[in-house]
């Protein structure tokens, strides 16, 4: 079946030349995209704005009323709380912990091949396996808890997750366990690119290292920062796995949007309401990509 | 050099072009078949069933552990027995009632692509019909009930909860009981208490532990559920049995005083749990009982399995307080959907399902009784037998935290406002988001 297509479309391939080559490979994946991504989130909003509160659908226009039940929902509410802790906690832990192990890194160490991989590791594991480990390791009556009585130290007890105001927080450590490696990976290669004559002619100048952090390297990373901030605020939005397995706990303080959007669409089979989180959490995750991509075309046209 | 990677490139491309092309035929090739296949499956049934050797019948369910993988092989031996010569396929997924929800999830996508299995595991009554009966997809059930004889061996409430319309669509396959009380007999008569018989003598019993620094009630809210479950058995008491039931047909409002009212003693109640009890999983409250931290657990009667597990023998039951005579149901069922490729096989399933042979070989593994008045009573335990009797004279009404009265997304959002209510105890806020769910449910205006 192969070899006869071929000969002909060799042949026009020399007459037309590269124009052809770019519609042949790129016409998939425009359609792709095209269909699996933007017709789906404009399905998604359509969704959202029409009654379907079965598995059947039903496209009886209702305007803005799924939205509005949906901002006046207790559940909703508190998983938009839970997002601004759980981005806050998260994106703190894994910006100042990633700068900091990258920057330790920095200083020429011995084996640092070794330390970045051990660092980097946790991101190779799955997001429900993490969970998983957290799990026992924050159990109240076991793991972190036990070591803590064991060595003496009770002060340090904690709920962790199952504390119905502040479990999230304790969340976004597991999180920034699995993702600090990888905001680190992005730092080491932010510090490798800056120059040693700038570092140098500071010295020279009579910086100390903090004044060198802060008025050299530090500005100096800001586009990487930048990156970490889209990733992680990304990563907080779309947040599934670990607070799937931790439970919503008690009055949903450790519930998220998507894991809310799962339960109304596949087991409560409420299609209208779960397209609304899901629109939610699309323009959350525009504001945070918009200022990028925006960002990205400025500096391509400087 | 650079012609030659074109010609590379074409060539991987004509073979992905190709690749698809193939694809795309496999699936349409079964489908010239099976409009040859159904009329024949109609016409004569009988005689396709022996001579179909390929014939398989895809059973799913959420049974994956213990007894409950036994009870179900059970009732494929019996199906083997009766009819040889069709492959079983055992398609039970974990997670059909926890959180995560694998198998109803992978059930949906397969039901609304066109491609359901022969048949599967459902609750009995709201959790099917609001599903799966209003979206068009199942096969009433009143020919084989007919046929089968089941309208004398059910309860005739039974199959009121399983039909929508004047119809039945599903068969049970057994019977749980949700409103039941599980106490230590010890700790109880230590303060010299008989156990409850309303949620007044409770609280007088549960004040007497309190002097000794015991907690009565066992609540685990780490997710919810629980609490829910809980609250549906002074819901019952409060409201009566017929109350309770039309509240999910309209005849009772959920604005009804009697809901507060309920809630106040479930408020009140929760200062009688264990501390702890935000922070307890459902699975944890059986070694709290055992380990003599609360005197009882209000739960259905998956619990005396669990206990006899754990070698604790020292535990009494009773109905919850004040629910004596009214048997809070829920049953494991199947149903038969339209589209299905061995239809014969499948309602030759049900069939077993609602035998007589098929509920003793299923239910005893399982721990729960079967759904016919007429079954054999000897093979059940001490515990089993106590509720037979019960289950042939008592009241019956549905649960809605086991998906008996009420569609998902009712029960969801049920679970959720009382999960809410354990931790902030707001009556009025909590009632306002029941009425709210019931109007989303369409059980009221």
């Amino acid at each position: 079946m192969a070899a006869p297509a071929n000969a002909p479309r060799r042949r026009a391939l020399r007459f037309r030349g590269d124009l052809a080559l770019a519609i042949v490979v790129l016409t998939p994946s425009i359609v792709a995209v095209a269909i699996f991504i933007y017709f789906f989130i404009a399905y998604t909003f359509y969704v959202s704005v029409v009654k379907w509160p079965t598995l059947l659908p039903d496209y009886t226009f209702v305007g803005l009323k799924n939205w509005i039940n949906m901002f006046q929902d207790m559940r909703f509410r508190i998983d938009m709380r839970n997002l601004v802790l759980y981005a806050l906690g998260f994106m703190t832990q894994c910006i100042v912990i990633g700068f900091l192990l990258a920057s330790l890194l920095d200083q020429k160490i011995k084996s640092e091949a070794l330390f970045r991989t051990i660092f980097i590791f946790p991101f190779a594991v799955s997001g429900i396996v993490t969970g998983v480990v957290w799990r026992w390791l924050m159990y109240p009556s076991a793991g972190l808890n036990q070591l803590f009585s064991l060595v003496g130290l009770d002060f340090l007890k904690s709920k962790w997750y199952t504390d119905p105001t502040w479990g999230i927080l304790a969340v976004t450590i597991a999180s920034a366990w699995q993702f600090s490696g990888y905001v680190m990976a992005l730092y080491l290669a932010g510090l490798r690119g800056i120059s040693h004559e700038l570092k140098e002619a500071a010295a020279i100048d009579g910086a100390n290292t903090w004044q060198l952090y802060r008025r050299i390297i530090i500005p100096l990373l800001a586009p990487v920062t930048f990156t970490a901030v889209v990733l992680t605020g990304m990563g907080s939005i779309r947040v599934f796995d670990i607070p799937a397995v931790l439970g919503t706990g008690a009055a949903f303080s450790t519930d998220a949007l998507a894991f809310h959007m799962f339960q109304l669409t596949f087991q409560s089979n409420k299609m209208s309401s779960g397209a609304v989180i899901a629109s939610v959490m699309i323009i959350l995750a525009g504001f945070l990509v918009g200022p990028y991509l925006a960002s990205l075309q400025l500096e391509e046209s400087q | 050099m650079k012609q030659l990677n074109r010609r590379e490139f074409l060539k991987f491309g004509a073979l992905v072009a190709g690749g698809a092309a193939l694809a795309s035929c496999a699936p349409a090739a079964p489908a010239p078949q099976q409009p040859a296949e159904a009329p024949k499956a109609t016409e004569a049934p009988k005689a396709a069933a022996p001579a179909a050797g390929a014939q398989k019948l895809e059973i799913f369910s959420w049974w994956t552990s213990g007894g409950e993988i036994e009870a179900l092989n059970g009732l494929f031996e019996v199906y083997k027995k009766r009819y040889p010569g069709v492959e079983i396929v055992n398609a039970a997924l974990a997670g059909g009632t926890s959180s995560g929800g694998n198998m109803k999830a992978v059930l949906q996508t397969r039901m609304m692509g066109g491609d359901p299995p022969e048949s599967f595991q459902v609750h009995l009554g709201g959790e099917l019909i609001g599903t799966y009966v209003k979206a068009g997809q199942m096969e009433p059930l009143d020919f084989l009930y007919k046929e089968e004889g089941w309208d004398k061996v059910f309860p005739a409430e039974l199959i009121e909860i399983a039909s929508y319309e004047g119809k039945p669509w599903s068969v049970p396959v057994n019977i749980h009981r949700s409103n039941m009380m599980w106490y230590n007999k010890k700790m109880l008569a230590d303060v010299g208490a008989e156990p409850p018989k309303t949620w007044d003598e409770w609280f007088v019993l549960a004040e007497k532990l309190k002097a000794k620094g015991q907690p009565t009630l066992a609540i685990a809210e780490s997710g919810a559920g629980f609490t829910a479950h809980v609250f549906e058995t002074m819901m019952i008491p409060v409201l009566g049995p017929e109350d309770f039931k039309g509240l999910f047909t309209g005849k009772t409002s959920w604005e009804d005083k009697r809901i507060a009212t309920a809630l106040e003693i479930l408020k009140k109640a929760l200062d009688y749990a264990n501390a702890d009890f935000l922070n307890v999983s459902w699975g944890d409250v059986n070694q709290l009982m055992v380990a003599g931290k609360v005197a009882m657990i209000i739960q259905g009667d998956w619990t005396p399995g669990v206990l006899w597990s754990l070698k604790f023998q020292d535990f009494g039951w009773a109905p919850a307080p004040g629910n004596e005579g009214i048997y809070q149901m829920l049953s494991d069922s199947f149903g038969l959907p339209k589209k299905v490729k061995n239809r014969e096989a499948a309602i030759n399933w049900l069939r077993v399902c609602g035998s007589k042979e098929g509920q003793d070989a299923f239910n005893p593994a399982k721990g729960s009784i079967p759904a016919r008045t007429d079954a054999d009573i000897t093979k059940y335990s001490e515990y089993h037998k106590w509720a037979m009797e019960h289950w042939k004279k008592d009241k019956l009404v549905p649960s809605i935290v086991h998906g008996a009265a009420a569609p998902v997304s009712f029960m969801t959002d049920f679970m959720n406002a009382i999960n809410v209510f354990a931790t902030k105890k707001n009556v009025e806020e909590t009632q306002a988001a029941l009425v709210k769910a019931a109007k989303d449910a369409g059980f009221q205006k």
